[in-house]
């Protein structure tokens, strides 16, 4: 499978996790793995441009597919995204645990809209599926709002 | 949790996939947001999982003859998306956003859900509603069984070792026809306590769906009669639940069919 471009290539058992091929097999700890039967949405992924819980699926299933994980957020030389330097902005993120689940729901949500035309409501919709223990959200949906309207995401 | 140990064999084609499900410890593997839960706390702990998601020839959505025609691999979000089920069946439209969140809908199947047959899934009870045929599979032939005929318990159908659901078949409900989907969870995309499928056909043709009266979907007959009759959304509501046993179930049951009522005749 290609992982925010690179290419993966292993031999899994056949009930290994897609969360855990990520963390374990190809190293990529960004992915955090919470509950384990999709509620908590720390795992989330995205497959083929779409958000999906990493827990939920088997790594088998992947095979040949494209994915992107919190890793692949930033630019080639580390720059952080619109939308990541949102959330250091907003101060959407106190322990970090369910960090990377939201960004990669967040930028799959502004990546397939125009710039300024996401709702706030639109926007707590999308993140229901994501739980957060610290912040109480203000912070997450302030910053996603911010990079709905910027001009770069 | 880790899902215990098991053999992973992709669906070769749905013949394949038949063949592989007539072992008894075969289980069929959908969009996977229920049976891998499942697999990962080990109350499922099949010796055979059989991936469908190859089977692309599944996943479809169209109309043939004003039915609609949804292939038992459709993702859920497609369903969501679907420009043509809003405009036909808004039932399902406004059913499928109550189910779970966009990650999950993203990879769930709407075959999943009905084949799954969780007492607190939207479809089951807005498919009852529109009068859904469920088109199943196996070595042996094709059958097609209604709602009543297919869903039996909780998490428990007709669907028999060996046979797979292909396809949902929903007759075209005809012009001037209102619905409403109305549901009550704890939070929002958690499993619903009760909910409240209805179509109207003024004058023609009344459903009512019920979600959380019984352990599988069922339709208010009663409340139907009433309403055909010339009812209030009130009185015909009340009868919705006048079966339910639970105090809470039927107190909610009732309200939300009177407020789907409410909409539906407004």
């Amino acid at each position: 499978m290609v992982i925010n471009g690179r290419t993966y290539d292993d031999e899994v058992e056949d009930r290994t996790l897609l969360s855990d091929f990520i963390r374990h097999q190809a190293g990529l700890t960004g992915t955090h793995v919470g509950c384990e039967h999709g509620v908590c949405g720390a795992c989330t992924v995205q497959l083929d441009g779409e958000p999906v819980r990493s827990c939920l699926m088997l790594a088998v299933q992947a095979d040949g597919r494209s994915l992107r994980t919190v890793e692949g957020l930033a630019g080639p030389d580390g720059e952080l995204s619109v939308l990541q330097r949102a959330f250091t902005e907003h101060h959407a993120l106190q322990c970090g645990f369910c960090t990377a689940g939201f960004l990669m729901t967040a930028d799959a949500l502004l990546r397939r809209r125009e710039t300024g035309s996401i709702s706030e409501a639109e926007i707590r919709e999308e993140l229901a599926g994501n739980l957060c223990r610290c912040t109480g959200y203000e912070g997450i949906v302030a910053a996603v709002r911010t990079a709905a309207q910027s001009p770069r995401h | 949790m880790k899902p215990a140990p098991f053999v992973y064999t992709p669906a070769p084609s749905v013949a394949g996939a038949l063949e592989l499900l007539a072992d008894e410890d075969a289980t069929a593997l959908a969009g996977g947001q229920s049976l891998v839960p499942l697999l990962n706390f080990r109350l499922a702990r099949p010796g055979v999982l059989v991936d469908l998601n190859p089977l692309t020839a599944l996943d479809h959505l169209h109309v043939t003859g004003g039915a609609l025609r949804i292939g038992a691999l459709t993702r859920q979000a497609t369903l969501q998306r679907s420009a043509t089920v809003a405009e036909g069946w808004p039932l399902l439209t406004e059913a499928v956003s109550h189910v779970g969140h966009a990650a999950i809908r993203n990879r769930g199947t709407v075959g999943g859900s009905v084949a799954h047959a969780d007492p607190a899934a939207e479809l089951p009870v807005a498919l009852t509603a529109l009068d859904a045929r469920f088109h199943l599979r196996s070595g042996a032939g094709e059958r097609t069984l209604s709602a009543s005929e297919l869903f039996q318990g909780p998490m428990t159908t007709a669907l028999e070792t060996g046979e797979l659901l292909v396809e949902i078949e929903v007759p075209p409900v005809g012009p001037g026809a209102r619905m409403a989907f109305l549901e009550h969870a704890r939070t929002h995309g958690d499993f619903a306590v009760a909910g409240a499928a209805v179509v109207l056909v003024p004058g023609e043709r009344a459903a009512i769906a019920l979600l959380g009266a019984a352990v599988t979907p069922v339709r208010a007959h009663a409340a139907e009669r009433a309403l055909l009759g010339g009812a209030a959304a009130a009185e015909a509501a009340r009868l919705a639940g006048a079966d339910v046993g639970d105090d809470h179930r039927r107190a909610l049951i009732t309200t939300l069919t009177r407020r789907a009522l409410e909409r539906v005749l407004a």
